[in-house]
């Protein structure tokens, strides 16, 4: 996977529209994965440095949100639902045979960049069960035949 | 100041103080593990908690964090009291089954036992948070901090690996009530090892007997936050006139 370069006055523009205001970190770190769907350590350095909050605060709370991710995600996100009514309807399977499919564990990003596998406890539309939802995207009613399928979808 | 009751007893104590502080000023035992005075309340531990009645309503709340107030009755004895404590206990002995600390504290409120299942053997540390917050209240550096969260959650570096902050300085070490972060002083080096890493920093060399008494990142430290100059800080505790 190609690394992305970090730019500071990309860095540098996110964090003058919130006029440097530490109260307002959260929502910086929140761009600054928009903008390179992960939080390189570079970036996290920076906007440390630039908001003079110690690093350790910063990585704090890039640690503590699940929505922040320090290691490079891929382009698509792939959640599958391990909620109860999913959980009994095979959703373990589901998910071993995304693991299989895309070679990786949950929680990891393929080796081409494409997909990050993850796990989510419950999304709310238990009557889809099993399901998976990629990029946002509800795909309902899933059996391991149909992974392949969902997964070509996408490139 | 304002009069309250605790375990009966009719106190006196400053407004603004902690029903923590007002129990100890009057020789009333209540358990603690994350207190510490250089430091602000925290409530991490939950082993001072305490039963409060007000009106008709009793409540259970940390008494570090709890602020004294005229007419307020305060039991730290009662069975619902102790049977929470004795719960916290069993939980903690469980994060922490080998820690010596740990252990003595839990026998003390009797606890011999925790029926939860230890998950690491070799874990110690409470999560207490009183590392970080004497680095970052006390120190003034933040080189640690708690990170991730859940099960995950640890004291650590940023990044687990960057200890350009970390002044060596030993607080953290100091400061740990279940002496979960070690310090070893190995001739020219430091070693500091906290739960997730261990770092080594130098440490510097008396310009007189040549034995090595002091972080080198410390002493920088001390030096801009004194003002004086270089050659104050070149000798040792013993060869200083």
């Amino acid at each position: 996977m190609s690394k992305i370069s970090v730019k500071n006055d990309t860095l540098a523009k996110i964090l003058d529209r919130y006029d440097k205001d530490k109260g307002q970190l959260i929502s910086i770190l929140q761009d600054v994965q928009a903008e390179y769907n992960y939080l390189p350590r570079e970036a996290v350095e920076f906007v440390s440095s630039q908001l003079d909050v110690p690093l350790s605060q910063v990585y704090s709370v890039a640690t503590f949100f699940k929505a922040f991710s320090l290691k490079p995600r891929g382009r698509h996100t792939v959640h599958v639902c391990m909620g109860t009514a999913c959980h009994v309807r095979g959703a373990a399977q589901i998910l071993q045979q995304m693991q299989n499919e895309m070679k990786i564990s949950c929680g990891d990003t393929t080796e081409d960049g494409k997909f990050t596998l993850e796990s989510v406890a419950c999304v709310g539309a238990c009557a889809l069960g099993p399901l998976v939802v990629v990029d946002g995207e509800y795909a309902g009613q899933m059996t391991v035949n149909k992974v392949k399928p969902l997964l070509e979808k996408y490139d | 100041m304002v009069t309250l009751k605790i375990d009966g007893r009719e106190i006196t104590a400053d407004s603004g103080k902690t029903v923590l502080e007002a129990a100890r000023e009057n020789n009333i035992y209540i358990p603690t593990l994350c207190v510490n005075e250089a430091v602000a309340a925290y409530g991490a531990c939950r082993l001072c908690m305490v039963e409060v009645t007000r009106g008709n309503r009793k409540r259970l709340v940390a008494s570090c964090l709890y602020e004294v107030a005229e007419g307020l009755v305060v039991d730290t004895q009662t069975e619902r009291v102790v049977n929470i404590r004795r719960m916290v206990m069993e939980l903690l002995l469980a994060r922490c089954p080998n820690s010596s600390e740990v252990i003595d504290m839990a026998r003390n409120l009797g606890v011999d036992k925790s029926r939860f299942q230890p998950e690491n053997q070799d874990n110690s540390c409470v999560l207490c948070a009183l590392c970080t917050r004497v680095c970052r209240e006390v120190v003034g550096k933040s080189a640690i901090s708690l990170v991730s969260r859940g099960t995950d959650r640890q004291v650590a570096l940023p990044f687990c690996d960057d200890s350009d902050a970390c002044i060596a300085c030993g607080s953290c070490v100091y400061v740990c009530p279940t002496n979960a972060i070690k310090m070893e002083d190995r001739g020219d080096v430091r070693i500091i090892t906290w739960p997730s890493s261990a770092h080594e920093f130098k440490m510097k060399k008396c310009a007189s007997c040549g034995s090595h008494f002091a972080p080198e990142k410390q002493i920088a430290f001390m030096m801009a936050k004194s003002g004086l100059e270089a050659e104050k800080f070149e000798l040792c505790m013993n060869c200083r006139p």
